[in-house]
C-alpha cells in the first residue's frame, strides 16, 4: 500500500483494495468480492443504524467493485442518504456514486433531485458545485426538467462565486446538449455573452464552451460575441508570456482559452465591422509570427500549446477562405511541419493541408509539397500518417499532376495495409476517371488497379468502368484489345465491336479458356459467342457445335443451360435480320454521377475522406483477446509505481517506497498462464444476412474474407484468412462446430498450419442444411503470433434464408397462400425503427439479397414490399411469405412473416428486423 | 470530449469518465476495443487516430495510458495538453503520482478530474484554482473526522 495520502481516512477501503490486488486468480477475486458484498448487504440491512462514516465507506467499496467491472444492484438508497449529510466528504462520495451508477428508478431520481435542490439553494459554494457536477455528470432529461430553468439564474446572478459560475456554465451546456428544448436562454442571452468580458479567466474559459455551443444553434442571437471574442483574443495574443500568471502554460499565454476563442469565431463569417476585422487579422498574423519565433522552452508542452493555437488559427483562416495572404502563409508554415521530427505534427500538417488544398487561393501552394507528401506515403512508419498522406494526395490532385499521383497511389497499393485498401481503390478509380485526358491511360490504370487489388475493387467500380467504356466509342477498341491480350477478364458487351479479321482463330483462343472461367463469366462468354455468329457468319457452325454439346445444353447450372438452349435456337431459327436486331449494340448509358464518387461522398463532403467511414463496419468487427498478453515488448513496461511524469525518476528510497516493492507486481492482471479467453464475436454476422461476400472479420493481425454460394439445401463457403502482419502465424488451425448438430452439416478440410506474413490462405466449407435452424455454426481459430496464443471464435454467417429459392406468383396466389398460413404461430411480426437508409433501391437490394423473390403489384399500397420464397432443407420445403411496410415519416417499419413452419417465421423475423 | 480512459500497459482500466450517456454494455465493448488498438501501437507512432466517428488522443505516462475521445472539430494538440495538465494535477496532489495512488485513491482521482473537466469541457486551466478546490475539501474532511481505532476501521469492533 502506498503512503496514505492527504485527508484520507478510509482504512477499510484500502485494506479491501489491497486484498483484491493480492488475489491470485479471477476466481479468488470474485470470491473476495462476493464476501464483501454479503458483508455490505448485511450492514445495510442490519437493525443498527449505520453512522455516516460507515455508510460512506461501504458505498465507496461498492463503487470500487462496480468500477472493477462487476454489477452492483444495491446501495443506491444509502448513497442517496449520503447526499443529505452535512459532512462534505460524505456528500461527495454520495454524489460520486450517483454520478457513476445512476439508476433510472423514478423514485430514486425524485430523492436525488430533492437533495440537489437543497444543495443548490444552500448558498454554500462547495455544496452548490457538488450539486452542479452531479447534474452535469448525469445529464438526464429528468434532471434537465428539474433544473434547466434554475441554472441560468445562478450563472448570471451578481453574487455568485466564480467557482460556482464556472460549474453552472458547463452544467448548463451539458443540459443544453441533452435537452435543448428545455434550456431557454431568451432573457439571459446578453448577460451570458458578456461573461466573455469577465475578470476571472476561469469563468471565461468555462463560459466560452457554453457560448460556442449556443452560437452554433442560434447564431443571430449570439452574434455580439464576435467583437467581444476578438478583443479578448487580441488581449491574450499581445500579452507577454508572464502576464497571465497561472493561466500561462509553459510560456504560452492561455492556450486553452485562445483555442476556444478561435473556435467560437469559426461559428461566424468574417466580421463585417472593418475595425473588428482589422484587429482579428492582426491577431492571426501575430499567431503565425509567434509560431516562427524560436521556442521559449524545449518542453514538448510548450510547442504543443503554441501549435495548438496555430492549427486553430489556420482552421479559422480556412473557414474564412477570403484572405489569400494568410492562406498562403498558413500553407508555408504547415509545409515546414511536413518534415518535422514530431510524428504528431506531421500528421496534423497533412490533415490541415487537405482542407487548404480545396481553397482556390492555396491550392497551388499546397501542390508545391507534392514530393514531400509522396515521400511520406512511402516512408512513414505509422499507417495513420500514411493514410493522411494519401488523403492529401487525393485532395491536391488536378489535371497537372494526376498521372504522377495516380501512379504513386497504385504503387503504394501493392503494399498498402488491408485496412485502407478499399478506400485507396475508390480514390484511384475516381482520380483516373476525373482527370483522364486519354482513355487508354484510364483503361490501363483501371486494369492495373484490378490486377493489384482485385479483391478490393467493389462492384461500384466495375459498373462504372463498364459504363464509361460503353459510352466512349474510342475507348472500346483499346479496352477490348488490352483485355483480350491478357484474357484476364471478359466483358461480353463490348466484345462485338472489336474483333476484326480471323474470327475463328479468336473464337478458338477465347473458347480454349472457357472451362477455366467461373459461371458468370461463362454466361457472358456464351453471349459473346452469339454475337460472333451475328458478326461473322463463318463461325456459326463451330459455335453451334459448342452450344450443342452436353456440357452446355445440359449444364447443371440453369443459367448456362438456358443461355445455351436459347442461343442455339436463336442462331438456327432466326433470320440474319432478326439476329442483327436482337444483337444490336446496347445504347449508351445516360451520363450520371459516378456511383463510386457517391460512395466516397456518402458520409463526408468531397475532398477529405477518412478511412473511418469506409471501414467502420470492418473495424467494429475487430476485437481479439482484449488487452492481455501483449507479446515481447511488455518487458519494457515500467512498474505501476513508476513516476508518471518521469521527471523524478530517482525516487526517494523511503520506507513507503520499499514497502511498495512487494506490491509492484500488478495482481490485477491475469494471474497464471490462463490462455486468453475467446468470446464469440458476432459483430460481422448480421452484415451477411442479405449478402454472401465480404470481410467477416478484421483486427490488427488477421483479416477473414468470405465468399459463399448456395443452391437448394447445399452451400459452399470459401474462407480467406489473410495474415496482415509481417510475421508468420504458427500452429494455425480452425474448427467449425454446429450448435445444432442435427440441423446443419458442415465439412471442412484442415488448413496449412503456417501462414506466412502477408500471405492469404483459403479454406472451403461444404454446408448441408438438414432441417431448419436458428444457431449459426461457430468458427474457432487458433494460432501463435510472436509466441502469444491467439484464440478467436466467430459466428459464421450461415442463416436459414441462405437456403431460399425465390418463388414468383400472382397477386391472387399470394393472397390465397397468405390466408392459408393463418394459424397465429405461423405469423411473426415486428415493428421497429429504421437503422439504415429507407431508400427504395437499397431496400430492394436487401430483399433480393435475402434470397426471396420480390413481387411487384401485389400489395395495394405501392410503398410496401412483398416477397415469397421456399426454404429448402434436406427433409422438407418451407414456404415463406413476407411483407415489409415502411413508414418514412416515422422512420419505422412493420415486418410480417408467414411461413409454413412457425420456428422459421420467428427466426426470419429476428434476423430481418436488424437489417433495415 | 466524449470520454476519458486511464488504463495500464496490461490492459487494466484504472479510471473511466463518460461525458455522454452510454449503456454499460457499449462502454465495455468500446473500452476493450480501444485498449486493444492503443496498446498495439508502437512508441514513435503519432498520438492521434481516427476511430468510429471520433478522434482518439492518447499519451502514455510510465505504466499508464491516458486516452481521450474527442469530436471531429476538436483540437488534438490542446487535448494532449489537457491530459498533461491532468497528470500534473494528480502529481501535485499525490506528490509524484504513480499508478498505485490512482488505484488506492480512485475516488480522489475522480474528484480531481471533476474539478478540472466538467461535461467534457475544461472548467479551469489554472493548476492553483483546481487544487485549491480539492484541498479545501480535504481540510473539511480532516475537520470532521475524529481518529478511529484500527479494529473499528476494519469493521471488527
Amino acid at each position: 500500500m502506498p503512503a496514505v495520502s492527504k485527508g484520507d481516512g478510509m482504512r477499510g477501503l484500502a485494506v479491501f483494495i489491497s486484498d483484491i490486488r493480492n488475489c491470485k486468480s479471477k476466481e479468488a477475486e470474485i470470491k473476495r468480492i462476493n464476501k464483501e458484498l454479503a458483508n455490505i448487504r448485511s450492514k445495510f440491512k442490519g437493525d443498527k443504524a449505520l453512522d455516516g462514516y460507515s455508510k460512506k465507506k461501504y458505498v465507496c467499496k461498492l463503487l470500487f467493485i462496480f468500477l472493477l467491472g462487476h454489477d452492483i444492484d444495491f446501495g443506491h438508497m444509502e448513497a442517496v442518504n449520503l447526499l443529505s449529510s452535512n459532512k462534505y466528504t460524505e456528500k461527495q462520495i454520495g454524489y460520486l456514486f450517483i454520478s457513476v451508477l445512476v439508476n433510472s428508478n423514478s423514485e430514486l431520481i425524485r430523492l436525488i433531485n430533492n437533495a440537489i435542490k437543497n444543495d443548490l439553494s444552500s448558498r454554500n459554494p462547495t455544496f452548490m458545485c457538488l450539486a452542479l457536477h452531479c447534474i452535469a455528470n448525469v445529464g438526464s432529461r429528468e434532471m434537465a426538467e428539474a433544473f434547466a430553468s434554475e441554472i441560468p439564474r445562478i450563472l448570471v446572478a451578481g453574487d455568485t462565486m466564480d467557482s460556482v459560475k464556472q460549474s453552472a456554465a458547463l452544467c448548463l451546456l451539458r443540459l443544453y446538449k441533452t435537452s435543448p428544448d428545455l434550456v431557454l436562454m431568451g432573457e439571459w442571452t446578453s448577460r451570458v455573452v458578456h461573461l466573455l468580458n469577465d475578470q476571472h479567466m476561469g469563468v471565461v474559459t468555462a463560459a466560452i464552451s457554453l457560448i460556442t455551443c449556443l452560437s452554433q444553434k442560434n447564431p443571430d442571437e449570439f452574434k455580439t460575441c464576435v467583437s467581444l471574442a476578438v478583443s479578448r483574443l487580441s488581449r491574450i495574443v499581445s500579452s507577454a508570456s508572464t502576464d497571465l500568471q497561472d493561466y500561462t502554460y509553459y510560456f504560452v499565454p492561455a492556450p486553452w482559452l485562445s483555442c476556444k476563442l478561435l473556435r467560437l469565431l469559426q461559428c461566424y463569417p468574417p466580421p463585417e465591422d472593418g475595425a473588428v476585422k482589422g484587429r482579428l487579422v492582426e491577431c492571426l498574423e501575430t499567431i503565425l509570427n509567434k509560431a516562427q519565433e524560436p521556442p521559449k522552452s524545449k518542453k514538448v508542452q510548450h510547442s504543443n500549446a503554441k501549435n495548438a493555437i496555430l492549427f486553430e488559427a489556420i482552421s479559422l483562416i480556412i473557414h474564412y477562405d477570403s484572405e489569400p495572404n494568410l492562406l498562403v502563409r498558413a500553407c508555408n508554415q504547415l509545409g515546414q511541419f511536413l518534415q518535422h521530427r514530431e510524428t504528431n505534427l506531421r500528421y496534423l500538417a497533412l490533415e490541415s493541408m487537405c482542407t487548404l488544398a480545396s481553397s482556390e487561393f492555396s491550392h497551388e501552394a499546397v501542390k508545391t509539397h507534392i514530393e514531400t507528401v509522396i515521400n511520406a506515403l512511402k516512408t512513414e512508419r505509422d499507417v495513420s500518417v500514411r493514410q493522411r498522406a494519401a488523403d492529401l494526395l487525393y485532395a491536391m490532385c488536378d489535371r497537372s499532376n494526376a498521372k504522377q499521383i495516380v501512379a504513386e497511389m497504385l504503387s503504394y497499393l501493392e503494399t498498402a495495409d488491408y485496412s485502407i485498401r478499399e478506400e485507396m481503390v475508390l480514390k484511384v478509380a475516381i482520380l483516373a476517371e476525373k482527370y483522364a485526358v486519354d482513355y487508354s491511360w484510364y483503361v490501363d490504370t483501371i486494369l492495373n488497379l484490378i490486377r493489384i487489388a482485385g479483391d478490393y475493387v467493389s462492384e461500384e467500380v466495375w459498373y462504372r468502368v463498364i459504363q464509361i467504356v460503353i459510352n466512349r466509342d474510342d475507348v472500346q477498341g483499346y479496352a477490348a484489345k488490352t483485355v483480350f491480350e491478357v484474357l484476364e477478364l471478359v466483358v461480353g458487351r463490348w466484345f462485338g465491336s472489336v474483333l476484326l479479321g480471323r474470327p475463328l482463330v479468336q473464337f478458338n483462343l477465347l473458347h480454349s479458356k472457357f472451362h477455366l472461367c467461373s459461371v458468370p463469366t461463362r454466361a457472358l462468354l456464351l453471349s459473346a459467342y452469339i454475337k460472333f455468329i451475328n458478326l461473322f457468319p463463318e463461325t456459326k457452325a463451330t459455335i453451334q457445335e459448342v452450344l450443342r454439346c452436353d456440357s452446355q445444353i445440359r449444364n447443371s447450372d440453369v443459367e448456362l443451360q438456358q443461355r445455351a438452349v436459347e442461343y442455339l435456337k436463336l442462331s438456327s431459327i432466326a433470320s440474319t435480320d432478326v439476329l442483327a436486331t436482337v444483337l444490336e449494340e446496347m445504347p449508351p448509358f445516360p451520363e450520371r454521377e459516378s456511383s463510386i464518387l457517391a460512395k466516397l461522398k456518402k458520409k463526408k463532403g468531397p475532398g477529405a475522406v477518412s478511412v473511418t467511414e469506409l471501414d467502420d463496419s470492418k473495424r467494429e468487427a475487430g476485437e481479439l483477446n482484449g488487452g492481455a498478453d501483449r507479446g515481447p515488448d511488455t518487458a519494457s513496461t515500467p512498474s505501476p509505481s513508476a513516476d508518471l511524469l518521469g521527471i523524478r525518476s530517482a525516487a526517494p528510497v523511503g520506507a513507503a517506497q520499499t514497502n511498495a516493492g512487494s506490491l509492484l507486481v500488478d495482481v490485477f492482471s491475469d494471474s497464471g498462464p490462463a490462455a486468453p479467453s475467446a468470446a464469440v464475436n458476432d459483430d460481422g454476422f448480421l452484415r451477411f444476412v442479405c449478402k454472401n461476400n465480404g470481410v467477416l472479420f478484421e483486427n490488427q493481425l488477421l483479416q477473414i474474407g468470405i465468399k459463399s454460394e448456395y443452391r437448394q439445401n447445399l452451400g459452399r463457403m470459401y474462407l480467406f484468412y489473410g495474415n496482415k502482419t509481417s510475421v508468420q502465424f504458427a500452429s494455425f488451425s480452425t474448427t467449425v462446430s454446429c450448435p445444432g448438430e442435427l440441423q446443419l452439416n458442415v465439412q471442412s478440410k484442415p488448413v496449412e498450419p503456417l501462414v506466412e506474413g502477408g500471405a492469404q490462405i483459403q479454406q472451403v466449407l461444404n454446408i448441408e442444411c438438414i432441417t431448419d435452424f436458428c444457431d449459426a455454426p461457430l468458427l474457432n481459430i487458433k494460432f501463435r503470433y510472436g509466441g502469444a496464443l491467439q484464440n478467436l471464435t466467430l459466428k459464421l454467417p450461415v442463416t436459414i434464408n441462405k437456403f431460399f429459392q425465390p418463388t414468383e406468383m400472382s397477386s391472387s396466389d399470394f393472397f390465397q397462400r397468405w390466408k392459408q398460413l393463418s394459424q397465429p404461430q405461423q405469423e411473426a411480426q415486428k415493428i421497429f425503427k429504421a437503422n439504415h437508409s429507407m431508400d427504395t433501391e437499397v431496400l430492394k437490394a436487401k430483399l433480393l439479397g435475402l434470397g426471396t423473390a420480390l413481387l411487384d403489384n401485389i400489395d395495394p399500397n405501392p410503398e410496401n414490399y412483398v416477397c415469397a420464397g421456399v426454404i429448402q432443407t434436406k427433409g422438407q420445403q418451407i414456404g415463406c411469405l413476407l411483407r415489409l411496410e415502411p413508414n418514412a415519416q416515422a422512420q419505422m417499419y412493420r415486418l410480417t412473416l408467414r411461413c409454413s413452419k412457425d420456428t422459421v417465421s420467428k427466426r426470419l423475423c429476428e434476423l430481418l428486423a436488424q437489417q433495415f | 470530449m466524449r470520454f476519458m480512459l486511464l488504463f495500464s500497459r496490461q490492459g487494466k482500466l484504472r479510471l473511466q469518465k463518460w461525458y455522454t450517456a452510454t449503456a454499460e454494455r457499449d462502454k465495455k465493448k468500446m473500452v476493450r476495443e480501444l485498449m486493444q488498438i492503443v496498446l498495439a501501437r508502437k512508441p514513435k507512432m503519432c498520438s492521434f487516430l481516427e476511430w468510429r466517428d471520433l478522434k482518439i488522443v492518447y499519451k502514455r505516462y510510465a505504466s499508464l495510458y491516458f486516452c481521450c475521445a474527442i469530436e471531429e472539430q476538436d483540437n488534438e494538440l490542446i487535448t494532449l495538453e489537457v491530459i498533461h495538465r491532468f497528470v500534473e494535477l494528480l502529481d501535485k496532489y499525490f506528490g509524484s503520482v504513480c499508478e498505485l495512488d490512482i488505484i488506492f485513491n480512485f475516488e480522489k482521482a475522480y474528484f480531481i478530474l471533476d474539478e478540472f473537466l466538467m461535461g467534457g469541457e475544461i472548467q479551469d486551466t489554472s493548476k492553483k484554482s483546481v487544487l485549491k478546490a480539492i484541498e479545501q475539501a480535504d481540510l473539511l474532511q480532516e475537520e470532521d473526522e475524529s481518529p478511529r481505532s484500527v479494529l473499528e476501521e476494519m469493521g471488527l469492533a
